[in-house]
């Protein structure tokens, strides 16, 4: 993909062209995250399976963003709560030139600025640097309230895990985010059901999680976390909302895993490595599903 | 959204009151905003405590209240930071280095952003209210963290210098700091260098390294030593991290004894930093750490358990004499 557009800024659906791009894009994520955690020896493929259109979507639609410019002070923002599935969004910085493919080919090898988890220090285009579950939306209401006090407006968009919800400060932030009225920054919950110890409802259950978001003022949006259709429309719609003061969480319903079989249906995927034949397999059934969304 | 302001409440009034260091910090931060600084501060439901609440009566755009979510707000400062703003956010250092240990490191440290913390009613000041408000372990905690700077001024106007001096300093910084009624030692306009001790004076018998609110009675026992002619000089080591390895070693020198006071277990604080200097250095001066001695304080007002405790001047005068024999 040598050519990433900047976002269309309108309200409309995404036209044909557009959409081939997004899920393009989404199987690019899938693919780069097999070569990438071959290099490892071991990685979160499924984590990223789950939010591989999530990203296509903000990254090849939805973000503001310069090519090449990983420090423009007007960008959109993207934090990840859940920092394990950086395996899937380090392909897409190379791809908007924030730094060179010889750098993520190294990937978690000895010196390389790539690991399991984003490092904003090292990483060029990683706006905050995550691993430990639960501080990103606090993160990110501060990039709200920064931007507010230097007079700049963009978009903060914030990736959080279903598990992540079990964590408090999360909901420290969502309650000051509503009070602060950061109209500004979008939570995307990457509801894919799981958590490492096994389903999410099944070791502390969120439910009912979009009645939570709503009774902490949130606007709240339920949608297929895979149908960049949606996506990109429901993203193309907030953005058009310039004056907006309550903070959106799009609960984005997603299966972990999508897009080779045996994941979306065996939780141990959370972590794990394929042997380079499974690595083939697993690229072929993603090339076959991957478009169909 | 701050919410209002009483300004007739006591704990308003008991800023200039009962706790005149506490403007310091709020008039430094308004004057750094004055000259152009992208400052913003915040606090977790203490602007009254900490005297903030002047700061978001000036210029309320730059003040966020986060309510009672600490950690929420250490998160959010270190993203506040990210898009060129200068945070400061100031909690009681109990619950600031305690319960934000890993958003102060995670976010703020390992990302190198430069957030300013202010943990105040550090050590044992907060007295009764017991040790979940007590911080005598912040300093060990903090020091152990890379990249970030941990300054304990000894008062308001050496505060107001470090504040001041933090614009052109990259790195994130801790400050240690006091309830706002330690009494004076310096005056306005005090010079500061980070990692560059303060020397009041030097001694062959004994140096006294001191830091934060211990400064002022230290300075007590020192001058009343002195009168009595014995030879003991006075350190302030506002810097813990980095710390002035070139003092600590130069008192060593030519002192016999290095006595270190702090308001915090004599484990990992400034203690420990000076043991770890002089044992490397091979020192032959003898070390006397002086402080909490690994032990969870009583319940009583501040100046009482500073008695007790022999963290007074008296007392300080007392654990030198003992030490000289």
């Amino acid at each position: 993909m040598a050519n990433a557009p900047t976002p269309s800024n309108n309200t409309l659906p995404p036209d044909a062209e557009r959409i081939a791009l997004l899920r393009d894009r989404a199987e690019f994520v899938r693919l780069e995250t097999l070569r990438l955690i071959q290099i490892a020896k071991v990685g979160h493929y499924s984590s990223v399976f789950s939010c591989a259109e999530i990203f296509a979507t903000l990254y090849y639609d939805a973000m503001r963003l310069r090519r090449g410019e990983p420090q423009w002070p007007d960008r959109d923002r993207f934090l990840m709560g859940k920092g394990h599935a950086a395996v899937g969004l380090y392909p897409l910085l190379v791809d908007w030139g924030f730094f060179s493919k010889d750098v993520l080919d190294g990937y978690t090898r000895l010196g390389n600025p790539l690991g399991d988890h984003p490092d904003m220090r090292k990483v060029p285009g990683v706006d905050f640097s995550s691993g430990s579950i639960g501080h990103a939306l606090s993160g990110g209401l501060g990039m709200v309230l920064g931007g507010r006090a230097a007079n700049r407006r963009f978009d903060v968009y914030v990736l959080l895990g279903d598990g992540e919800m079990q964590e408090g400060q999360v909901w420290e932030a969502a309650l000051s985010a509503a009070h602060h009225k950061a109209g500004n920054l979008i939570a995307i919950v990457d509801r894919n059901g799981y958590q490492l110890d096994g389903q999410v409802d099944d070791i502390i259950g969120i439910e009912p999680l979009a009645d939570k978001w709503a009774a902490f003022g949130w606007q709240v949006h339920e949608v297929d976390g895979h149908d960049v259709v949606a996506l990109a429309t429901l993203l193309r719609q907030l953005k058009a909302e310039a004056d907006r003061t309550r903070p959106v969480c799009i609960i984005a319903k997603t299966s972990k895993g999508k897009g080779v079989g045996y994941m979306e249906t065996e939780p141990g995927w959370h972590l794990g490595y394929l042997a380079p034949s499974d690595e083939a397999l697993a690229a072929e059934e993603i090339k076959r599903g991957g478009k169909t969304q | 959204m701050n919410g209002p302001i009483d300004t007739n409440s006591w704990q308003y009034r008991q800023i200039n009151a009962r706790a005149p260091g506490l403007s310091y910090l709020a008039n430094a931060l308004i004057e750094l905003v004055e000259d152009g600084y992208p400052v913003v501060a915040g606090t977790a439901d203490l602007q009254y405590s900490n005297g903030l609440v002047r700061f978001a009566q000036r210029f309320p755009e730059r003040f966020t209240q986060f309510g009672i979510s600490e950690q929420n707000m250490v998160s959010a400062a270190a993203g506040m930071a990210s898009t060129g703003a200068m945070p400061f956010v100031a909690t009681f250092a109990s619950f600031l280095a305690l319960l934000c240990c890993e958003q102060i490191r995670t976010d703020v440290a390992y990302s190198a952003l430069p957030v300013r913390l202010i943990g105040h009613h550090a050590g044992i000041s907060l007295g009764f209210y017991g040790t979940s408000h007590h911080a005598t372990e912040d300093l060990a905690i903090m020091r152990s963290i890379a990249d970030l700077t941990v300054v304990a001024p000894a008062d308001g106007p050496q505060l107001a210098a470090a504040v001041r001096a933090s614009v052109n300093h990259a790195q994130p910084i801790y400050f240690r700091i006091g309830r706002g009624q330690e009494p004076l030692v310096y005056d306005d306009g005090v010079d500061f260098q980070f990692g560059k001790a303060i020397v009041h004076g030097e001694g062959s018998d004994l140096t006294i390294i001191a830091c934060g609110s211990m400064v002022h009675p230290s300075r007590e026992a020192y001058r009343a030593l002195r009168a009595a002619g014995k030879s003991v000089g006075l350190i302030d080591m506002h810097t813990i991290k980095p710390l002035d390895t070139k003092a600590v070693l130069s008192a060593a020198a030519h002192s016999r004894f290095v006595l270190t006071i702090e308001e915090h277990n004599i484990l990992g604080g400034l203690g420990g930093a000076v043991a770890e200097i002089l044992a490397e250095a091979g020192s032959p001066a003898r070390l006397i750490r002086h402080g909490i001695r690994d032990e969870y304080s009583l319940i009583a007002p501040p100046t009482h358990l500073y008695k007790h405790y022999r963290l007074d001047a008296a007392g300080i005068e007392a654990t030198v004499r003992e030490a000289l024999g």
